[in-house]
């Protein structure tokens, strides 16, 4: 390989110092979310059957479309276990006020669901 | 090792067919629905109809306040922003002229407090509503009660529905709207730029079993009821009395009847 020597060099340096932050950071817990568990229990108890956290955009697409166009403002869940459906109660249900933000925060993600709707007013952004 | 071009397309297209056959195996069969055990109900007292209609007894509105006091008791519930200019205007329920109201084509000699008189309107939530079709992503749509209802989270502001409402009952958010309500009530949400919203004659509300809320506010004004039903109050009115409505030539067939005669000479 012409000039062998510098590039493998310089591939060594280069693999260093993009890995920098992994190594950094090796051993290290991770922080996590400040999520509780009775949080993550209640939001469990919505719908039992499903995997809140992965599904819960899911659910609340469907509540939108029966709540808007059904009128139907009722979710029965699997579990016989009524609940209004309304992201504005879901989220003001706990007392922190935190349900949605602990997590959301964490992740960095951004629904733009309190754009539209009125968030609880203790909820922190 | 080398290799042919033939050969070299050959492998790209296997890796390619892989690649797509392998994406579908994962996404493909992933459930569209979710948590198909439960189910969803109305609420125990919710107002039902099956075409709901409203009838506006114009001999009860006389003064300014008399149509201010509704507008406002409509507008502050759903959180109808105040631009303060016509250009950006939010209504919902508003007053307009005569000519305004029930188009031209009226006698030139008509007097004056006639002509210029004002009228309370609405979204018709017509029978054949032209917004219902115009709408590219059916998110203006009509409900098995007859209410022209708009699922705001699916429009996307092309304002086709505007062009094609003959009443002008509909309105576009120019601007972010928040900061432009006096109070935010959280009875219901705001909206966000680039959305086109209407009346929705409450339909919130009759989900609780309560009226809306300018018939609420209009001390007898508007009077609200199913025209499908023989014994409701909308229906002996709209067929014992004299009611116009606005534009009945082009067809929508409009739920918003207007008593004109007031009570004594129907």
């Amino acid at each position: 390989m012409y000039k062998g020597g510098k590039i493998i060099a310089s591939l060594i340096i280069f693999v260093g110092l993009f890995t920098i932050p992994f190594f950094y950071n090796m051993g290290k817990a991770n922080a996590g979310p400040e999520v509780n568990l009775q949080q993550l229990e209640y939001m469990q108890s919505v719908e039992p059957a499903i995997d809140m956290i992965a599904e819960h955009p899911q659910l609340f697409n469907q509540w939108r479309n029966e709540a808007v166009r059904e009128g139907k403002t009722v979710y029965v869940n699997s579990e016989g276990q009524s609940f209004d459906m309304s992201i504005e109660k879901l989220a003001g249900s706990d007392s922190s006020k935190q349900l949605c933000a602990s997590c959301h925060d964490y992740l960095a993600v951004q629904p733009t669901c309190w754009s539209c709707h009125i968030e609880p007013k203790e909820a922190v952004k | 090792m080398s290799i042919n071009r033939r050969q070299f397309l050959r492998r790209t297209g296997m890796l390619t067919a892989l690649g797509l056959g392998g994406a579908i195996a994962f996404t493909g069969f992933r459930k569209k629905e979710i948590a198909a055990a439960a189910e969803y109900a109305i609420e125990q007292d919710a107002e039902l109809a099956s075409r709901w209609a409203m009838v506006v007894d114009m001999s009860k509105f006389k003064t300014e306040d008399d149509f201010k006091r509704v507008q406002e008791a409509c507008h502050s519930i759903h959180n109808v922003p105040d631009f303060k200019n016509t250009k950006d205007e939010i209504k919902w329920i508003w007053k307009d002229d005569y000519e305004h109201t029930f188009g031209g084509g009226q006698n030139k000699y008509l007097e004056e407090h006639l002509n210029e008189a004002p009228f309370m309107v609405l979204c018709n939530h017509c029978e054949n509503p032209p917004c219902v079709k115009a709408c590219p992503t059916q998110s203006t749509f009509k409900r098995r009660d007859g209410i022209v209802a708009m699922d705001f989270h699916r429009c996307i502001g092309c304002r086709f529905c505007m062009a094609a409402c003959p009443f002008g009952a509909r309105s576009f958010n120019f601007k972010d709207p928040r900061p432009y309500i006096n109070e935010v009530s959280p009875e219901y949400p705001t909206r966000t730029a680039g959305v086109v919203e209407k009346c929705n004659f409450c339909y919130e509300r009759l989900a609780k079993g309560e009226q809306p809320a300018c018939v609420e506010a209009s001390k007898g004004g508007l009077i609200f009821g199913d025209l499908d039903n023989p014994n409701s109050e909308v229906r002996k009115i709209v067929s014992t009395k004299f009611t116009i409505r606005r534009k009945p030539e082009l067809g929508t067939q409009p739920s918003v009847y207007y008593l004109v005669g007031g009570d004594d000479n129907a």
